[in-house]
């Protein structure tokens, strides 16, 4: 099933002086199994969003359908939603407060209702998802390092099997190997279980290499929704609003406009090496002449 | 969830009162308070609030902001009230079953609710047009003198002024580790007292470690910025009375003179 938005709008500090829209008309409709990246400027009201999905904060109005039901109903379960629907917050090696590893992974299936047993193996097998070493189960998380803290913290969520996981700048800090890594294995969580991933990031450079679907959020406002490469096509329009499209969207759109057929669409490095190498035998004679002026 | 809370909270707005020395206000208040403990009859009490409605004009602020602060202590005014008006003994007024009102405990009653409210709405009046930086400026200055007698006096300014930087900070924490945890399924609003105690180490352990983290990380930037404690430091903008300020003295004490002569006499 998928989950609905419909209209919602989000009022931070009403009746205050300091009244602010944070999202103003939001429609959205996300499937199973997508992973689509929502991306937007610090302020574009990403993360109000993601806490409306499961229940942190109430729409001041509209309406948002999870699996076909209203989770504003009177009688829905906000534990149920939230067991359904994982979210990491940014920074969410923050929340680890346990003695040990493997039981800061427990307090969300324990808190689900799983006896002991049960949440240890779901710990277990969601510490091996996020690929932490073995033998760092038995250590004290605040020992860690902060990769290998974001980790656990990822893991905590993932303990509860959720159907979506939304995760909020889940490399915010990192070293460029640490945030490969933790996108590198989000991806691979979402082909093995065919989970449906959101990923908010105000990186394009992170978020193109992985997702279906790109959300662009400004003023709390949909801009584009679109895939990745109709999305990057707008790069001029992104630079107003300060983001960015990938570094290799510039190169291309620059080499095309030098006379040169390659495919603008490009979105990762690999796709546009291999595009790039496709135009340039034909137009060797172009490049030459390009490199003479 | 945790934004309502309003004690000590500054509106942000431009005032006669906001400009003045947060000497003037601090003093004023103290002797505002003080006034309120000598009347002996309601005419005093009708000055005050009359002197506390003109502050309230001229602050700029809005009068619900005054109230909300008002909420907080809405349960100590009901126990003041209902303790006052059953158990003073006196002429009995109204009875019934076990219970009897006295004409002197619905007096005291009604003189406490007066009283209380007023005590608040005036200390909110001077916490909402300073800002914590500035009282605590204040302060250290009104303070001054005890050093004489090795009253740390600077660095208590200093605690006091980090202590109040940092509310909203771990406020603001504590909202999202509160956030985090509960989309990790944690419960923290239902269960008997005991379990309630036990969801908040979930919550306590986070903020705590937290709390020692920016403990650590300020006062390194404080050493890095050649921080050695109060001797010898000089003020941006240093305290000095003007003449709004010795006009804001002179009506404290003219109020207090009218108050106290008509509370205590008439």
């Amino acid at each position: 099933m998928s989950i609905i938005l419909d209209h919602i709008n989000y009022v931070y500090g009403g009746d205050t002086p300091l009244e602010v829209k944070a999202l103003d008309d939001v429609c959205l409709q996300i499937p199973d199994g997508q992973f689509m990246g929502i991306i937007g400027h610090t302020g574009s009201g990403k993360s109000t969003l993601v806490q409306h999905l499961n229940g942190l904060l109430k729409a001041t109005s509209g309406h948002i359908y999870f699996n076909g039901e209203d989770i504003y109903d009177k009688d829905y379960s906000m534990k149920k939603l939230r067991s359904k629907v994982g979210l990491v917050f940014q920074y969410p090696e923050y929340q680890l407060f346990e003695i040990d590893v493997l039981s800061d992974v427990c307090f969300g299936p324990k808190n689900l209702g799983l006896d002991k047993k049960e949440a240890e193996l779901k710990a277990f097998d969601a510490l091996r998802k996020v690929g932490l070493p073995m033998e760092l189960y038995y250590q004290s998380p605040f020992e860690l390092s902060g990769g290998q803290k974001r980790r656990v913290a990822i893991a905590g969520v993932l303990a509860m099997e959720p159907e979506v996981l939304i995760l909020d700048e889940p490399t915010a800090g990192l070293d460029p190997k640490g945030r490969d890594e933790i996108l590198h294995q989000i991806k691979q969580l979402q082909t093995e279980t065919g989970m449906t991933i959101l990923l908010v990031s105000h990186s394009m450079e992170d978020v193109a290499e992985y997702v279906d679907r790109i959300v662009v959020m400004n003023k709390g406002r949909v801009m584009y929704d679109d895939a990745p490469k109709k999305v990057f096509s707008n790069y001029k329009e992104l630079e107003e609003i300060g983001l960015a499209a990938p570094q290799v969207t510039y190169i291309l759109h620059e080499l095309r406009s030098r006379g040169f057929d390659v495919d603008t669409g490009a979105t990762t490095i690999e796709e546009a090496v291999a595009t790039v190498q496709k135009a340039l035998p034909w137009n060797k004679r172009v490049f030459y002449n390009t490199v003479q002026k | 969830m945790l934004r309502d809370i309003t004690i000590g909270q500054y509106y942000q707005t431009e005032s006669l009162i906001h400009k003045m020395d947060p000497r003037v206000k601090l003093g004023g208040t103290l002797l505002y308070i003080i006034s309120l403990f000598f009347f002996r009859n309601f005419w005093g009490y009708v000055i005050a609030a009359l002197f506390l409605g003109l502050v309230i004009r001229l602050s700029h602020v809005p009068f619900k902001f005054m109230v909300k602060g008002m909420k907080s202590i809405l349960f100590l005014l009901l126990i003041t009230v209902v303790f006052n008006l059953f158990l003073i003994p006196g002429t009995e007024l109204v009875s019934f079953w076990k219970l009897t009102i006295t004409v002197e405990g619905l007096r005291t009653a009604i003189t406490m609710t007066i009283r209380l409210t007023l005590l608040i709405i005036g200390s909110s009046v001077m916490t909402l047009t300073t800002t914590p930086n500035n009282l605590t400026d204040g302060m250290e200055k009104m303070m001054k003198p005890l050093k004489v007698f090795h009253v740390p006096v600077h660095e208590v300014a200093m605690i006091m002024s980090i202590a109040l930087r940092f509310i909203p900070i771990l406020m603001e924490e504590t909202d999202k580790i509160m956030k985090a945890q509960i989309a990790r399924g944690a419960d923290f609003e239902s269960g008997s007292l005991l379990k309630r105690a036990k969801a908040l180490v979930p919550l306590l352990v986070p903020l705590f470690i937290s709390a020692f983290r920016r403990a650590n990380d300020l006062a390194m930037a404080m050493e890095a910025r050649c921080y050695q404690g109060g001797d010898g430091r000089t003020k941006m903008k240093p305290l000095v009375y003007q003449s709004r300020d010795r006009a804001g003295y002179l009506c404290i004490f003219v109020y207090l003179a009218v108050s106290i002569t008509v509370g205590r006499l008439v």
